[in-house]
């Protein structure tokens, strides 16, 4: 609505929603101050705990604990590597489902979005025992062979929409022009699709980095990511909120920053159209 | 000579035959012009020609030659599209020399032939610009400098000008003519505009249904046509279809008599009516005329200072040397 | 454009994708069948032979099912109530002219984007801890005692955490959907003399109607099968076992497969319920 409202409305829904907006993100908030004290003063009263000491000795302690830079390695090896592959996989296939679409396009297209609903509880013991068998348990081969199973079908969708945004006369125009497929693909199509690809890799990233089902249970010490990292502070010893704050806001950060840039591809990968 | 052939060509897309078979020979040279009412098959029967759907049956020969099966880019055609479909991220000067580049042509040759095509179209200064800067006029000359380049044997439009705002179609319907007639190369153009068949064609290829109904030049479809399909669907305003005893009476099940052919008068005729709308033009006014002898009004073209209003009685009468007469099946009775 | 040529590669380049998807479902999915009609305790001997469908039976039996069936209801339902009622609200306010709309939207999508296993560790320890926990120090200021959050009130507590992570999800959807009405129905409305609240009961509600629907059966998915946040917390102690807790424990704390992928069965039995509306909806939308 862009209509011309009085400015005390507007200063009203300002404050409102810096209000609410405060609140939503309050707890982010907090850990990134608590990050920056000392242990004794992350366990103090609010009040006190603003007003003591600001301190990087969190963060030196946890980066000095030499696992730390490992696990994060082991997120960015997984995330990256499982949306790469899927991109690697997806790109045929939503070419062909959005240029040359058959009768069963549309059939193939909503199985494998069906596929994204399985209940991964329902299936954790004999990937479990598959993983054993392959020796793939706490390997980061073996994660990012799931992790990109579990999104494909969202890599595939999203490529699918912003393919089908390619006008077809483009690439029919390039087809008389003379182009085969590789040159079709390789001077027209990917060009033109790099926006799209990019939007896909980002919201994947994001939802591979995150995912805390497979990377908790098929991960031990060698190839467990962040999500597994913080998850063993459930049962620590002494005080640790500093630490825990400091560990979390880095583990986050990366992922809240390329979550600000990805809203609309949030909508458009997670609805699966449904919602324009 | 006869440069494209359809031989009881047809296409069926899965159970529906949108083009029944059928023949057509265009000349070298020839401007031909596809139209029809939507959905008549016209972009189709275009797309078969080019080669982006396969006939389901059929042969399409160019230059004597079976290009059946050849692929589009083979058949040395090129094609305009409705859209333009520029290449949004090269320069208008990559994208003229795109076709050029997918041949394997040198780049000395390549910039030749692209500053070439840039001066018949007056591209020159903006070969630098992208597509999204320029207007539509604009891009639709880049799209045809990109099919011009190829130095094609046939060009095939698609209804180039259906983007255009108005004036701007009646422009560019005299530069492509223009074109046509500096190159002398074959064209095919689709278009459901009938004035733009009518000013632009050698010949017209009228379609319905994917049926051929009348192949002519335009006056020929003018004057003779084959059917009150084509009859009605040439000339604008439509010509005056009209049934009942009235068209007994000249022994037909209809007769059609163009606006511009029946005199119109207030004091004696053969068919009585009252005036309706006017529309005035200027130049021309078309009366819409009711007459009790007939179902629709009559659309009446007289000069533009002749005034009648609403409501008045005229009288129409038909020249009788421009009636068209029709069979109960809708054919021409000569 | 379709010829013969085209087609057949088509076929050829979805292939990779079809084919890694088909093994990814039917594999496990066949294993998960077999296990589930055997006794077989990895722990306890090993493969113990078939027994029919005792498992199945023997799951829904057990005293700890229906209680996580109730849990899980009451959390799923929970959350969806909150994230959409608030995200209506909150988009509502969003699609509103205000200074620094962005940024605003930036705060309140953040949640989302916060792993869950740190997301449940900071709400345990950082602000529901009864000793050192943001709430415990302002309860005390206030002189009352503090709440023992997720040994007193463990549903409460999670739905909240729950609620957290989902409500930017609900709300980016819905503003999404706000936006996308069109302005011109709303001013007509006024015109024809409809107040606000008038307007939004009759025009954006309805508007709204289908992103609703498409809110709740997506969360409600992803939402059944909620893992971490538990795990993390309250490892399913105090109540707080839902269906798919159970299972996991079947599976990987009492390494009883057999019961366990028996569950899973029911849980992928209820998870497709939950799809086919949703595909329907899906469906529709891949027509226009």
């Amino acid at each position: 609505m862009a209509r011309a409202v009085s400015n005390r409305r507007k200063m009203l829904n300002t404050a409102l929603a810096w209000l609410v907006g405060l609140v939503i993100f309050f707890p982010i908030l907090w850990i990134i101050v608590l990050s920056f004290k000392t242990e004794g003063d992350a366990i103090r009263t609010p009040l006190e705990v603003l007003s003591s000491v600001w301190t990087l000795e969190s963060y030196a302690v946890v980066q000095d604990r030499s696992d730390y830079f490992k696990h994060f390695t082991n997120s960015v090896i997984i995330a990256l590597g499982s949306t790469l592959l899927g991109i690697l996989v997806a790109i045929p296939a939503a070419w062909s489902m959005a240029f040359v679409p058959s009768k069963r396009t549309r059939g193939i297209l909503m199985w494998m979005l069906s596929t994204k609903m399985l209940p991964a509880v329902g299936v954790l013991y004999p990937i479990y025992l598959l993983f054993i068998e392959l020796g793939l348990l706490d390997s980061r081969t073996g994660l990012v062979v799931v992790l990109m199973l579990i999104n494909l079908p969202i890599i595939v969708w999203m490529l699918y929409t912003y393919f089908r945004e390619i006008p077809a006369e483009i690439l029919e125009a390039a087809r008389m022009d003379g182009a085969n497929l590789r040159s079709e693909l390789l001077y027209v199509l990917t060009p033109m699709a790099i926006p799209g690809i990019a939007s896909t890799i980002l919201l994947n990233v994001i939802l591979a980095w995150n995912e805390a089902f497979w990377t908790l249970n098929l991960t031990a010490a060698k190839a467990a990511p962040l999500t597994a990292f913080i998850a063993s502070y459930s049962s620590p010893e002494g005080l640790f909120y500093a630490k825990l704050s400091a560990a979390s806001v880095m583990a986050i950060m990366p992922i809240l920053i390329m979550g600000w840039f990805s809203q609309k591809q949030l909508v458009r990968g997670l609805t699966f159209g449904a919602v324009k | 000579m006869k440069q494209i052939q359809l031989q009881k060509v047809s296409k069926r897309f899965g159970d529906v035959e949108v083009i029944p078979p059928l023949d057509l020979e265009i000349e070298t040279g020839e401007f031909v012009v596809f139209v029809g009412p939507s959905g008549c098959g016209k972009s189709t029967l275009l797309r078969l020609v080019a080669g982006l759907e396969d006939v389901s049956e059929g042969q399409i020969l160019i230059n004597g030659k079976d290009a059946t099966a050849i692929a589009p880019a083979e058949r040395g055609l090129a094609m305009v599209f409705q859209s333009y479909a520029l290449y949004p991220h090269m320069s208008v000067r990559n994208n003229i020399a795109f076709p050029l580049r997918m041949a394997g042509i040198d780049k000395a040759e390549q910039a030749r032939r692209v500053e070439e095509a840039a001066q018949t179209l007056n591209l020159t200064e903006y070969l630098d610009r992208r597509p999204g800067q320029l207007s539509g006029g604009q891009r639709q000359r880049v799209a045809i400098g990109r099919a011009i380049v190829r130095e094609p044997t046939a060009f095939l439009f698609d209804e180039p000008l259906s983007n255009l705002d108005a004036a701007l179609r009646v422009g560019m319907r005299l530069e492509i003519s223009e074109l046509h007639k500096r190159l002398a190369t074959t064209m095919i153009y689709v278009t459901h505009d009938q004035v733009e068949a009518m000013t632009m064609a050698d010949k017209i290829v009228v379609l319905q249904a994917g049926v051929i109904e009348q192949v002519g030049s335009p006056l020929e479809l003018y004057h003779t046509p084959k059917n009150t399909f084509v009859a009605g669907f040439i000339g604008s305003p439509r010509m005056n279809l009209l049934g009942g005893s009235e068209a007994q009476k000249y022994s037909a099940h209809t007769i059609g008599i163009r606006p511009e052919h029946l005199g119109i008068s207030a004091d004696s005729g053969d068919w009585q009516g009252v005036v309706g709308v006017s529309e005035h033009l200027g130049s021309d006014t078309f009366f819409h005329v009711n007459c009790p002898d007939f179902s629709q009004p009559l659309t009446v073209r007289a000069s533009g200072e002749v005034e009648l209003g609403y409501g008045e009685k005229v009288y129409l009468t038909p020249d009788k040397a421009h009636l068209h007469k029709f069979d109960d099946k809708g054919l021409r009775i000569s | 454009m379709a010829t013969q040529h085209s087609r057949s590669i088509a076929r050829l380049m979805i292939a990779p994708a079809t084919i890694l998807l088909l093994g990814w479902m039917l594999v496990p999915l066949t294993l998960t069948l077999y296990f589930s009609f055997k006794k077989y305790l990895p722990l306890r001997g090993g493969d113990l032979g078939w027994v029919g469908f005792d498992n199945y039976i023997r799951f829904i039996s057990s005293s700890s099912f229906w209680p996580a069936v109730g849990t899980t209801l009451i959390i799923v339902g929970g959350v969806l109530a909150i994230t959409v009622l608030l995200g209506i609200a909150l988009a509502l306010l969003l699609d509103q002219p205000l200074w620094g709309q962005g940024a605003v939207r930036i705060l309140v999508i953040a949640p989302f984007f916060v792993m869950p296993t740190v997301s449940g560790l900071v709400w345990k320890n950082m602000f529901m801890d009864p000793v050192n926990g943001f709430f415990a120090h302002i309860w005390r200021a206030f002189g009352a005692e503090p709440i023992q959050w997720l040994s007193h009130a463990s549903l409460p507590s999670l739905i909240t955490i729950l609620s957290w992570q989902w409500l930017p999800f609900a709300t980016l959807i819905l503003l999404t959907a706000i936006q996308s009405l069109d302005t011109e129905q709303l001013e007509a409305a006024e015109m024809d003399g409809a107040r606000s609240l008038r307007r939004f009961w009759h025009i954006i509600l309805p508007h709204l109607a289908r992103a609703i629907t498409v809110v709740v059966l997506i969360q409600t998915i992803f939402l059944l099968s909620i893992f971490a946040e538990i795990f993390v917390t309250t490892a399913g102690a105090f109540g707080t076992k839902t269906l798919t807790y159970l299972i996991f424990q079947r599976v990987l704390e009492s390494q009883n497969v057999g019961l366990g992928s028996a569950g899973g069965v029911y849980a992928i039995i209820l998870a497709n319920i939950v799809a086919i509306f949703l595909m329907r909806i899906v469906g529709k939308n891949l027509d226009k």
